[in-house]
């Protein structure tokens, strides 16, 4: 690992200030990606800014079908929810699925989300919850969020706070994680809304990062059953291929997902 | 250079390193409990499993300036007036271990499993709540039969309490 600088900020506005004035500086939370990866040398930074002590960036706050959750929350914290479990538990389950026990003890919504991973599992179910990502300085929806591999809507120095979403009236998340990494080859996130509108977000797979697809929420607004995706194209031409799959196996495991989504919800 | 302050094993401690080290290291080298180990250097194998603020932690992956202020318990902190720990004591029993280069992590994350279960946990669960700790030697057969000897011994000894 390269030099770094560590500062522990205590307040939104202090954490801003220090990045301020760092030359290349990184917010830090977890730092379960992030670590890892400056200890191989592929970041950088001048200077770490730790969120993860800021009160006002934890807890999960649960108001009717309304949810919060504060972008410090680790993975286990959202998992054992009992708050969320009993409207949502299809979050819960997402988050007890990343990584291991000790990984998500430290990592965070927040900081999954900032960092974009292609594989990352909590992307899909932010478009498919349609939540809506809250920063320092404005609101932004997860449709305008997630806009490419590693990238998001979020500019120099910004820090998510909070996401926020309505629980849907039938969600599930499943993924076909890689044997030997654990990263999902392809995962996928469905919502049913009361009024019958379904939402499907897809990660793992996309050869631009998470993403919605529309053939499969139209068959599945036309009729909630696992069979009704058995018909539906899954184009092969936009999604990853690499050493562990091909973009056709990955669009059969996208159907696949989904359908064991549905039947689970 | 930070001076850094933490609890381990119940006493407060302070060291001075590199903004840059991480916690494994040093617990290692500043403190000389080189009991948690440094085994796959990617954060997959869990060698370097501790506890911070009751929760097991990769302790490869997180700086010692992130831990400093924490609570740290690592396998040296388990034992009580010489007496080992009834996780170290089971996977001693049902020898849970070959080389014996995991077994720090292995047990240390048993502990936090058990906290977290206790004595409901099941061999489905030990085995998905091992995916962090690699093994190269045992196959798991019995560190999985140690944790769950483990977590019903200390369920019993709860109940026996109350």
């Amino acid at each position: 690992m390269y030099q770094t600088n560590y500062h522990r900020a205590a307040s939104i506005q202090e954490a801003v200030q220090m990045m301020g004035a760092a030359t290349e500086g990184k917010y830090l939370s977890g730092g379960m990606t992030l670590i890892p990866t400056m200890r191989l040398r592929l970041a950088a930074p001048s200077d770490l800014v730790d969120l993860r002590r800021i009160a006002e960036l934890k807890g999960i706050a649960v108001d009717g079908r309304s949810v919060r959750i504060g972008a410090a929350t680790t993975h286990e914290e959202v998992a054992t929810s009992s708050a969320l479990r009993a409207i949502c538990p299809s979050i819960c389950g997402l988050a007890g699925h990343i990584g291991d026990p000790a990984v998500r003890h430290m990592g965070t919504i927040g900081g999954s989300i900032a960092n974009n991973d292609p594989a990352a599992d909590y992307p899909a179910a932010m478009l498919a919850l349609d939540a809506v990502i809250v920063t320092d300085r404005r609101e932004i929806k997860a449709a305008a969020f997630f806009t490419g591999l590693f990238e998001t809507a979020l500019e120099e120095g910004e820090i998510i706070t909070a996401v926020r979403f309505d629980a849907p009236a039938k969600a599930a998340y499943q993924k076909f994680p890689n044997p030997a990494s654990r990263y999902a080859m392809a995962g996928v996130f469905v919502a049913r809304r009361d009024n019958g509108d379904v939402r499907v977000g897809v990660t793992g797979a996309g050869s631009s990062g998470v993403f919605r697809h529309p053939g499969l929420e139209a068959a599945l607004s036309a009729n909630w059953s696992p069979d009704a995706v058995a018909n539906v194209t899954v184009d092969a031409s936009d999604l990853l291929t690499d050493l562990h799959a091909s973009a056709a196996y990955r669009a059969n495991l996208v159907r696949v997902m989904t359908k064991r989504a549905v039947a689970a919800a | 250079m930070a001076k850094i302050t933490m609890t381990v094993n119940g006493r407060q401690v302070s060291g001075v390193c590199e903004d840059r080290t991480l916690l494994v290291h040093f617990i290692r080298e500043n403190l000389g409990l080189t009991g948690t180990h440094v085994g796959c250097d990617t954060s997959q194998c869990g060698a370097c499993v501790v506890h911070m603020d009751g929760q097991s932690v990769k302790s490869c992956s997180i700086l010692a300036a992130q831990a400093a202020g924490s609570s740290v318990i690592t396998i040296e902190g388990l034992a009580q007036n010489g007496e080992l720990h009834p996780v170290q004591a089971a996977f001693k029993a049902h020898h849970g271990l070959q080389c014996g280069f995991c077994t720090p992590g292995m047990v240390m994350t048993a502990v936090d499993m058990i906290q977290r279960h206790g004595s409901a946990l099941d061999e489905a669960t030990v085995r998905a709540e091992l995916e962090g700790n690699i093994c190269r030697c045992t196959g798991y057969h019995n560190i999985v039969k140690a944790i769950l000897a483990a977590a019903h011994e200390m369920g019993g000894a709860r109940q026996a309490a109350e």
